[in-house]
């Protein structure tokens, strides 16, 4: 299976590891994973903001990019989500490029949502040990489904003893630049999702969005929390948990 | 309701810094949620029942001006008068003109949120008639001098201990704690205004047009106290409401009561044809439909019809985590959370409600909680696209997205970019490796630490671990 490895330009940036981690995760699983060099943006910002030239000049880019692949796959449901849901929206009235972009759509998976429904994988490499609990992001959760599949994953790990939150499935308050435009609403959302990963008792929060990640980090810290630990679920699979940057 | 909303930022500072507020919301919390949670699984196919819904509203939108009609020539022909508003004011002009016409001093209202988009209380009140609000929630409110915060729980901002200490002021009665008690109180005083009030004023969920018949859905029976008890009824509502037939109306029946509060059936059920006809034993002398444009009109046939299916259940704002964050007067108009973020660019002009359209995570709860599948995040961007067309948006922050894209078209200046950024930020981290100030994300790092990144990107190590 030839999978092209969407890295987003969150993890590009702010934490390269959820980037190799997936990468592992893909060739562990027996995928030839290519990573094109030119790759940067999916457009959700610019889709999000309602500048739709933006967003659609950004697609073709990722068109052009992954089109030889057979699957594409993103450590994000963010942005596996823009490209699956909405990219043949923004395409609705370009006929010439809206059957090669659904073509596109209909094969870009979220990487727990490959591992468990494309390439089954019956083993994970992680190593993790402790109590974690799991925080579902928007657009991966009401966007493309993914619910079971993290937790199906999580659950090949016999170190792994996952206790859930209340309301793990209610936005931390990320949004994209909703975070920057009303900064003291997103933050009090975020309060709201630490109050609730603190009471779950688990030592580790992991996700599948580099954005929640970020922010519920962020808020974490701020509120005096050092101890508890935010993690991608790539990798908490991967093992790269254990390794720094 | 005059429109606060372009001081949407400002009234949520506000809302954010009053702890009682907050309190409020957090204990009131996910209530409505859990019981639609609970109720949802009653019906066999939830999902097929909400898209049947959504197929039904939108059969009455698609031809909305036949509907009007033919409700119209029905409810006449069974004794109502149907009047048409264009807009607020005219609805308070049509209603002032009833009372005058049959002697009116007094109406008792049942909930509508119609009236608070015509400010009719006030309009009203200018024209000597006195309006008493029957609704627990509105009553209440009333007193205050406030105005709804949700659509179906109007008082949801304001503890039980608030509303003790109003109810012993406005009823000079001992304060009491206890709701039962605080209700009977409420009762006893509203009994004597149904009792004497020439006027019944209701809302409408919903317009069956096969039979010319109002239906509402109720929860305290003063809705029917209105309706039956005082000389005149003016039912106001949208025109968007009207239903082709009482089929429908039971179709979505099986999802209002279920979305909104979580009851598989309303305390009280109501469907009302024309007025007291000779051998009833009760109802009004006459009866009066206002169907309402204000603004509907303009999101006929266009790319925000799909807003018009709502049938006002409020369940977008249960499940919205802003709304649930910041309360409902914040938005600044009459519909809060997210249909109010729809809504009211859409009424009272994108101009005058500029962020609304942003207030969103689009995290997507509120469309898929909607009973009749209203896209709600896709609408919210659509109104953002037509801010950028209509240039309201802050030269910065469109030259910011236009930036961003142009350099992420150039995946060399990009990698240049994020090169120097990855290794600003790091710096920014120091040992911690927490960012506590960005200069150019202060809406971030007042409430929160950014975490720094490593300080080489992902293309960077990906190159070098190629190369090796």
């Amino acid at each position: 299976m030839r999978v092209g490895l969407f890295v987003t330009c969150l993890v590009d940036l702010m934490r390269p590891n959820i980037g190799f981690a997936a990468l592992e995760l893909l060739e562990s699983a027996g995928c030839e994973v290519v990573v094109p060099a030119t790759q940067t943006c999916c457009g959700q910002p610019g889709y999000n903001s309602g500048d739709r030239e933006s967003a659609r000049a950004l697609a073709l880019k990722v068109l052009e990019e992954f089109e030889a692949c057979e699957y594409v796959v993103a450590p994000s449901g963010s942005c596996s989500g823009m490209i699956r849901t909405h990219y043949p929206d923004l395409f609705r009235d370009a006929p010439a490029d809206l059957d090669r972009i659904e073509r596109l759509s209909a094969r870009t998976y979220e990487l727990t949502d490959f591992l468990v429904n494309v390439a089954a994988i019956a083993r994970v490499p992680g190593k993790y040990r402790g109590a974690v609990t799991y925080h579902d992001s928007c657009a991966g959760l009401r966007e493309l489904g993914v619910k079971a599949q993290p937790r199906a994953l999580l659950a090949k790990m016999d170190g792994v003893a996952l206790t859930e939150m209340e309301d793990c499935a209610v936005c931390c308050g990320f949004g994209g630049t909703f975070s920057v435009k009303f900064g003291d609403i997103s933050a009090a959302m975020a309060e709201k999702k630490c109050e609730h990963i603190q009471a779950s008792g688990a030592e580790t929060v992991v996700l599948g969005d580099l954005g929640c990640m970020l922010n519920i980090e962020g808020r974490l810290r701020r509120r005096g929390d050092s101890r508890t630990r935010v993690l991608h679920v790539a990798e908490v699979l991967s093992g790269r948990d254990l390794k720094g940057d | 309701m005059e429109s606060q909303s372009i001081h949407f930022k400002k009234r949520v500072a506000g809302e954010l810094a009053n702890a009682q507020l907050q309190s409020n919301m957090r204990r009131f919390g996910g209530r409505f949620k859990m019981a639609r949670a609970k109720v949802v699984g009653e019906v066999d196919d939830w999902e097929g029942t909400r898209s049947a819904g959504a197929e039904a509203r939108d059969r009455a939108l698609n031809n909305l001006d036949t509907w009007i009609e033919r409700f119209e020539s029905e409810a006449t022909r069974r004794g109502a008068t149907v009047l048409f508003a264009e807009t607020g004011a005219d609805v308070a002009e049509l209603v002032i003109d009833i009372c005058r016409r049959h002697g009116v001093k007094k109406a008792a209202k049942s909930k509508s949120m119609l009236s608070e988009e015509a400010l009719l209380n006030q309009r009203l009140e200018a024209a000597g008639v006195q309006p008493v609000e029957t609704d627990l929630g509105e009553y209440i409110l009333q007193l205050a001098g406030e105005v709804p915060s949700h659509i179906i729980a109007p008082a949801i901002h304001k503890s039980k201990e608030e509303v003790a200490d109003l109810f012993e002021r406005e009823h000079h009665r001992p304060r009491t704690l206890d709701i039962p008690q605080m209700t009977r109180e409420a009762r006893e005083v509203l009994r004597a205004h149904f009792l004497s009030a020439d006027m019944g004023i209701s809302g409408g969920n919903f317009l069956i047009a096969e039979t010319g018949s109002v239906a509402l859905v109720t929860n305290e029976g003063n809705g029917r106290m209105v309706t039956t008890l005082p000389r005149v009824h003016v039912c106001i509502t949208g025109i968007e409401k009207v239903l082709p037939t009482l089929e429908d109306l039971s179709l979505l029946m099986r999802l209002l009561p279920r979305s909104a509060t979580g009851q598989s059936i309303s305390n009280y059920f109501t469907v009302l044809t024309g007025a007291r006809q000779p051998g009833d034993r009760d109802g009004p002398e006459h009866m009066y439909f206002v169907l309402v444009d204000n603004g509907r009109t303009n999101l006929v046939g266009g790319d925000m019809q799909e807003m018009l299916r709502c049938i006002r259940c409020g369940a977008c704002m249960n499940h919205c985590p802003v709304y649930q964050t910041i309360g409902g007067h914040a938005y600044g108009w009459v519909y809060p959370g997210p249909m109010g973020s729809v809504l009211t660019p859409s009424y009272v002009g994108l101009e005058n409600a500029l962020d609304l359209p942003h207030a969103a995570t689009l995290c997507g709860e509120c469309s898929v909680a909607c009973p009749v599948k209203i896209p709600l995040p896709d609408l919210l961007r659509k109104l953002r696209e037509k801010q950028v067309e209509r240039g309201l948006r802050p030269a910065s922050e469109r030259l910011g997205i236009r930036i961003w894209s142009w350099v992420a078209q150039r995946p060399r200046l990009y990698a240049f970019a994020t090169r120097v950024a990855t290794r600003y930020l790091r710096f920014q981290g120091g040992r911690a490796r927490m960012i506590s100030h960005l200069p150019l994300g202060k809406g971030w790092t007042l409430g929160r630490d950014m975490p720094a990144p490593p300080g080489r990107t992902f293309r960077e190590l990906y190159a070098k671990r190629k190369a090796q």
